[in-house]
């Protein structure tokens, strides 16, 4: 049974994305909580002689069982299929061990489509949820993300965001002449991955902007760094910086009005605040170590960094009122690149331990700090925005690849891609 | 003269020359498959001179490299300790070499590239790639190379020459190169 091999951490879910040109991530599960939730996901129905345009039931199966959160049962391993309610027999789920089961059907309506589905509790023989959802062709694996939510949302009491976005950089012939970069952005299961940008030169430190819109990145494309924001619907893009020297680390404040950022025209990398509005430059930290890698808090009223002020790089906190700079970290001699939860108690960064490069959590009341990642090489930690799971970068048989792992450390998976390497992911806010 | 670097020579591993005053220099990369014996030449004096040498010898070959008195290329990629910038002693002899050219040819400009091993994160690999780049300017700087000549770009761990992931690698990886425009 699924719920033995999750929990036995060794059963890898493979899950073959729709066949196109780009780099594909697929999503292999490495390991789920130790006591999931028994569910069933019954294939959708489509009553039509033809091929369905998009196979929902398992789009939303994979979402789900990537949460680590649920123990899936095989469509093979079921008794029936239902499509509608009158066809759900609770017996027959509940010598299963099922606690919830969800089904639905696609229908074609006129040009576009709609999604019935309704989720059942097993053992209070209850409707938990009845949704009829409408689109187009282009829009069927939203649906099914949403869907995919309000079960997540409805048997976990937090938000889903499967349908949120990921933006990361995708390197291929390293150390070769034919260096070519892509920013790419992916549904959170990796499909349909687009091209924002391609360069010979490197693409680096993208980040959204607070509405999910626009995207800011480093790129080299003239030679040397410069910061870029880009429209992500009309591909429109403005060079914003472009000063002596480095132009780096590009971060959003909450309100979208303001970018923190790198620059080293001072004669050493520190922190500036460019008003995007009046186009006017701030300083915010002026010291002759390196300064580097700013996040905002959520009220964006201060920001944390990278410094190694001290000697070695460690976490800073500077509140823009007043320019208080205070030391966050002090275990490790290597902490870096934060970034603050949306509770703004915790944060999460990249942590050296034993030589070793981790992704680790810190509870910024107490101090303690929580190691979530057990692979080396890791970096670039960027939090979904219900703040379950933390994507990040890594490395496995030479090459880069994405991985995941819930804010806990307890659930994992991993997104290898098909080709190149994977780096620098940065999860979407809620985009609908 | 250090007996051990002379064993050194005879195994034909390393190529000396002789610099101003006393200095016996090993270069390492990459290493020539003759030795020459020493070249005799007379001392030169350190930083600024008012005179320059009327001999030239120094010039620039076809893949970029400047070429020493002794037929060598000169060194130009400089290497450094995991989060560190500060010049080896075989960089800071090495770089005297370059700003005596950059200084008799002063309508020369270089771009120093600072870079990175994989280890930490970008953004601060950016940053500390700057470090080692501007590390290398401003010794060239000391040693009378106008501002002008020279650039800097960091690309921290984005241009890797090794992308393997061990000590060998990393070690080739951190380093500075200059390149002559």
């Amino acid at each position: 049974m699924m719920r033995a091999l999750l929990t036995a951490g060794t059963f890898l879910l493979l899950l073959a994305l729709a066949a196109g040109t780009k780099a594909q991530l697929t999503i292999e599960i490495t390991r789920g909580v130790d006591d999931p939730v028994p569910l069933a996901v019954v294939p959708f129905g489509w009553d039509e002689v033809d091929i369905p345009p998009e196979n929902l039931g398992d789009i939303i199966r994979f979402n789900l069982a990537r949460s680590g959160q649920f123990a899936m049962t095989a469509p093979v391993d079921m008794l029936s299929l239902p499509t509608r309610e009158q066809d759900v027999f609770f017996r027959d789920w509940r010598i299963q061990g099922v606690s919830y089961v969800l089904i639905g059907r696609l229908e074609r309506s006129g040009e576009d489509y709609r999604v019935h589905y309704a989720l059942f509790d097993v053992h209070r023989e209850r409707r938990l949820l009845q949704n009829t959802l409408e689109g187009s062709r282009g829009t069927l694996r939203d649906l099914a993300h949403d869907v995919s939510d309000a079960v997540y949302e409805e048997l976990t009491g937090m938000p889903g965001a499967f349908g949120t976005k990921l933006l990361y950089v995708v390197a291929q012939n390293i150390a070769t002449p034919n260096e070519v970069f892509r920013l790419e952005m992916a549904d959170a299961d990796g499909a349909r991955p687009t091209t924002l940008l391609r360069s010979n030169e490197p693409i680096l430190s993208a980040d959204w902007s607070p509405d999910g819109r626009s995207v800011v990145y480093v790129s080299f494309e003239t030679g040397k760094p410069a910061i870029y924001i880009q429209e992500i619907a009309t591909g429109r893009r403005e060079m914003i910086t472009d000063f002596e020297g480095l132009n780096g680390a590009p971060a959003l404040s909450p309100d979208g009005r303001q970018v923190a950022m790198v620059l080293s025209m001072g004669g050493a990398p520190d922190i500036y605040i460019l008003d995007l509005d009046t186009r006017r430059l701030r300083q915010v930290t002026r010291h002759f170590s390196i300064d580097t890698e700013p996040s905002w808090s959520p009220d964006g009223r201060s920001l944390v960094f990278t410094s190694n002020r001290g000697g070695r790089p460690q976490i800073y906190r500077v509140e823009l009122g007043s320019g208080q700079i205070e030391r966050l970290t002090f275990e490790g001699d290597y902490n870096a690149r934060a970034r603050l939860l949306d509770d703004g108690r915790s944060m999460i960064f990249v942590h050296r331990r034993r030589g070793t490069f981790h992704i680790a959590a810190m509870d910024l009341e107490s101090g303690e700090i929580n190691v979530l990642t057990e692979t080396s090489l890791d970096e670039s930690p960027s939090v979904a925005p219900n703040g379950s799971m933390v994507i990040y970068a890594t490395r496995e048989q030479g090459r880069g690849i994405l991985a995941v792992v819930s804010i806990d450390g307890r659930v994992r998976y991993r997104l290898p891609s098909t080709e190149g390497d994977v780096r620098e992911p940065a999860w979407s806010p809620f985009l609908r | 003269m250090n007996i051990s670097f002379m064993r050194g020579f005879t195994a034909g591993a390393l190529a000396l020359f002789v610099l101003a005053g006393c200095q016996t220099v090993a270069e390492p990369e990459p290493p020539p498959m003759e030795p020459e014996p020493m070249p005799e030449r007379p001392a030169e004096p350190a930083p600024p001179p008012t005179v320059t040498p009327p001999e030239r010898t120094q010039r620039i070959d076809v893949e970029g490299d400047l070429i020493g008195e002794d037929g060598q290329p000169i060194g130009r990629v400089f290497y450094f300790e995991f989060d560190r910038s500060e010049l080896r002693p075989e960089a800071r002899t090495q770089l005297s070499q370059h700003a005596r050219f950059l200084r008799e040819n002063s309508g020369s400009r270089v771009v120093i590239y600072g870079h990175t091993d994989e280890r930490g994160t970008r953004e601060y690999n950016l940053a500390l790639g700057e470090r080692r780049a501007a590390a290398v300017r401003s010794y060239l700087q000391s040693l009378g190379v106008a501002n002008r000549q020279m650039s800097v770009v960091s690309y921290g761990e984005e241009r890797p020459v090794d992308p393997r992931s061990n000590e060998q690698a990393w070690a080739l990886n951190r380093r500075a190169e200059l390149v002559y425009q």
